[in-house]
């Protein structure tokens, strides 16, 4: 893979903590990599040092071969999109898009078109960007973005502002748009199903540490980490003897992966059931407080029974139980 | 990017000092070597300052007994004409303080309007009273200050949360108590506020205390008076002594508002207007309102019919023989009178400009760059609103008599550019709170997108920016405009020959007794002031 854009060794702090932590990450052309975590990670400091919005204390970024850490966001010709949009509100939906354009007036609105057509906003040039809807003013933030044919396309949060009932079908547009112009993109969010829908790859930032990069069946079943494991789906956590590990350690497993098993080598009681779709989760209680997430067929087991768990395979720390 | 933000705003944070700090410093340098223990010594002294502060306390009380009510009234109850008579009553506001004061003159005065039909109604052989001495003043006051009440007390009342008053009441609160225990602390920083701007608006008031103080010193009109007997020693000290009283309200202003917030913790819509039921109450209060937007009129309505009274043709009827445009034809055509009219315009013109420069070039070090410069810088601009007029003008005319450039100090006075350079400090705080207000409300990531789309700092600025800012530059500018244009306090001082504005064309019709003329001019200036006004609340409201 070559880079298109490179991420060296970048380091941020704010006074008083460290927002980015050494973070290195290589983007290829035309990917499209997420940018995953809690809040307070340093997920969207990572997107303002790659905008120029801020400047890192250490490391550089690269892109096309070029060394831009020092180049203000004006000159970088990096695309942004904002979490609330940032559309000009004194200005209507043409001038918004054509805003970053520095073209004679003619090519200026044809380019304006163009883009427009790309969101399905066709005809749209005149509308006070006020008086959309929240879906069609992230697709204008996304043409303006758009139209100046940045190098690099950022997107900051770009679902977290609509309704849910609206969300889905604005990342399958936005996927589409994004991948039709086939730009090499970037994007911050707090959403893993957002990251996993959207992204080629997921890059997982923890307390500004970049913890694990892959595709989502990586980060699902190879987890590079504890807290990778714990934050992609769900893992119980449980002290390695019982999962047939050394004494004194904790090891990870996903509850699909615990198994109700008369020969299992943890006893416990069923506490609560909750129903989801093809199966159920049962919640556990074993004994010294442990409690357990078992995911099985929903008539497996009843609340109150007593039960004996098996454990099939650990997640987190990797090789097989003996 | 920051280094740059930094040492733009440290040379701000200078020129501020230079225009705002620099003269007031001078003035208590220089009256540090005066007769300090002479000054304590005199009676008169004491007297004035004494009467500056007490009638400022009752111009509080008075501006508070009139606009707290007539705020309640507009905001919580419908009756016919509400609107119109809610706007009518916050007119006061246009007029400039010279204006309104013979305005006052013309109608209550002794050959006034009202004491002439009270003389020919009861056959009085001389006029029924004298409009002199601190009832007088205080008269004044209380017309054109209580609209500080009524605009801040609307103001809060229209932010009130009504499910904050419902809540009071499902817990059992009537209506006395809600007021007491809810009403009465939400309104209390806009009273606070309002209180603050009247006290410090009345003690540097001068246009009133001049014309009808008579034998009534205040200290600003002392300090006026011992500065033209000659004694600029004594002059500084006293305009010391006024500084520092000032300096102490702001002060107080400050603290007052870093507590102010007592912010609504939802986003509720203020109550319903109560619709007055019974058909005759609600006669009887649009009449009562009407009655009263007349009362407030009266004033306006006078000066204009002045205005068209030919000089010399009214002497004891009871409404004037003659109407006539003569002294429109002489404001206009009289060189040197048409003159002071253009001298305002521009001095008001190029004061505004520069003092909405000044307010832009902080905006961003303010609402983004460092903290402590900020504060200093917000502080430099706010300054000169704690400043009454005659201190201002005295030390402008103290720091630049003398040639001292390491200082700053530059000979200006007697020359034209001091009196727009004094409207400019004046001016400041008026479109520095606009700007950064503006500034604050602006959100950080326009100006990013801009900056992400390639635009550079001018681009952005003339682009993204001003258009955004527009509609506090509109309410800032306008206000502004509006001072300097009416401004008489510090023209008086620092006006020249080559550029008297139009109050103190008034002032010289008013001694040689063409009261006509000199109504021409303030109706005049109420025309152009609400033009402005209105104007700058137009591209303010964008609707």
């Amino acid at each position: 893979m070559s880079a298109y854009l490179r991420l060296e060794k970048l380091t941020k702090s704010f006074p008083g903590h460290l927002a980015v932590d050494d973070v290195s990450l290589e983007v290829a052309r035309g990917e499209i990599v997420a940018l995953l975590g809690p809040s307070g990670s340093g997920k969207t400091t990572t997107l303002r040092l790659l905008a120029g919005f801020e400047t890192p204390d250490a490391g550089r970024v690269v892109v096309d071969a070029e060394d831009v850490t020092d180049l203000p966001p004006e000159r970088r010709r990096f695309g942004m999109v904002f979490q609330n949009y940032a559309l000009f509100p004194h200005l209507d939906v043409g001038a918004n898009v054509g805003f970053g354009l520095r073209l004679p007036r003619e090519a200026a609105s044809r380019r304006v078109a163009v883009v427009l057509a790309m969101v399905d906003l066709a005809g749209f040039e005149r509308r006070a960007v006020t008086a959309l809807s929240g879906g069609q003013q992230q697709r204008v933030a996304l043409a303006r973005s758009l139209a100046p044919e940045p190098r690099v396309l950022l997107l900051d949060e770009p679902l977290s502002n609509l309704d849910p009932s609206l969300r889905e079908r604005t990342r399958r547009e936005l996927r589409e748009a994004i991948q039709r112009v086939g730009i090499t993109t970037v994007f911050v969010t707090h959403e893993q199903e957002e990251a996993f829908d959207l992204g080629d790859r997921v890059a997982l930032l923890h307390e500004g540490r970049l913890e694990q990069v892959g595709n989502p069946d990586e980060l699902y079943d190879r987890p590079a980490s504890a807290f990778v494991a714990g934050f992609v789906g769900r893992a119980n956590s449980l002290p390695g003897e019982l999962a047939g590990r050394a004494a004194g350690t904790t090891v990870q497993v996903r509850p699909e992966r615990l198994r109700f098993d008369p020969a299992g080598s943890i006893a416990g009681t069923v506490t609560a059931r909750r129903f989801a779709g093809g199966g159920a989760y049962f919640t556990v209680g074993a004994a010294n407080g442990l409690i357990l997430d078992v995911f099985a067929r929903h008539d497996a087991a009843t609340v109150g029974q007593a039960v004996r768990i098996a454990v099939d395979r650990v997640l987190f720390p990797p090789g097989e139980p003996r | 990017m920051t280094r740059r933000v930094a040492w733009s705003g440290l040379l701000l944070a200078a020129v501020l000092a230079w225009l705002v700090a620099g003269p007031l410093l001078v003035v208590f340098a220089e009256a540090a070597g005066a007769d300090v223990a002479a000054f304590t010594r005199e009676p008169t002294e004491w007297q004035a300052l004494w009467a500056s502060l007490w009638i400022s306390a009752a111009s509080v009380a008075l501006s508070a007994l009139l606009g707290v009510p007539l705020a309640f009234v507009f905001e919580r109850y419908d009756f016919p004409g509400r609107r119109v008579l809610g706007a009518l009553v916050a007119l006061p506001a246009v007029m400039p303080p010279l204006v309104g004061v013979i305005a006052f003159y013309f109608l209550y005065g002794e050959t006034g309007f009202v004491s002439h039909a009270l003389q020919a109604a009861f056959r009085l052989d001389g006029a029924p009273w004298r409009l002199q001495g601190p009832g007088a003043i205080l008269l004044v006051h209380a017309y054109s200050m209580y609209v500080y009440f009524y605009l801040f007390v609307r103001a809060a009342l229209a932010r009130m949360d009504a499910s904050v008053l419902e809540a009071a009441a499902s817990l059992g609160a009537g209506g006395a108590e809600t007021f007491r225990r809810v009403t009465l602390p939400l309104l209390r920083p806009a009273l606070a506020g309002a209180a603050l701007l009247t006290f410090m608006t009345s003690l540097g008031s001068f246009s009133a205390p001049l014309l009808y103080g008579g034998g009534f010193r205040v200290m600003t009109t002392q300090i006026r008076n011992t500065s033209v007997n000659g004694d600029q020693a004594l002059a500084l000290l006293e305009t010391a002594v006024l500084t520092t009283v000032a300096l102490l309200g702001f002060a107080l202003v400050q603290w007052q508002e870093k507590g102010a917030s007592v912010a609504s913790v939802g986003k509720g819509t203020p109550p319903a207007l109560r619709t007055i039921a019974n058909p005759f109450a609600r006669r009887a209060a649009a009449a009562a309102g009407w009655l009263l937007a007349a009362l407030l009129l009266l004033p306006h309505a006078t000066l204009l019919l002045i205005s068209f009274v030919p000089v010399g043709t009214w002497s004891t009827e009871a409404l004037p023989p003659v109407l006539a445009l003569g002294n429109y034809r002489q404001m206009l055509t009289e060189k040197e009178r048409l003159g002071s009219l253009l001298n305002s315009l521009w001095m008001a013109t190029a004061a505004t400009a520069g003092a909405i420069a000044l307010a832009l070039w902080a905006g961003p070090i303010v609402a983004r760059g460092r903290r402590a410069l900020g504060r200093v810088i917000e502080t430099l601009l706010a300054l000169p609103w704690a400043v009454p007029g005659t201190v201002l003008a005295i030390a402008m005319a103290t720091m630049f008599s003398v040639r001292a450039p390491w200082f700053g100090r530059f000979v200006l006075v007697g020359t034209v550019a001091i009196l727009p350079l004094a409207y400019l400090v004046r001016n400041l705080p008026l479109t520095g709170r606009a700007v950064l207000a503006g500034f604050r409300q602006l959100d950080p990531s326009l100006d990013e997108a801009a900056r992400s789309l390639g635009a550079g700092r001018w681009r952005r600025l003339l682009r993204v920016t001003m258009p955004l800012l527009m509609p506090a530059l509109a309410a800032g500018g306008s206000l502004a405009f509006v001072t300097a244009l009416g401004d008489f306090v510090v023209s008086v001082i620092l006006d020249t020959y080559a550029n008297r504005p139009i109050s103190a064309q008034i002032f010289s019709s008013l001694r040689v007794n063409e009261l006509g003329v000199a109504a021409a001019f303030g109706v005049l200036l109420m025309v152009v002031s609400g033009a402005a006004l209105g104007l700058g609340a137009r591209a303010g409201g964008g609707r």
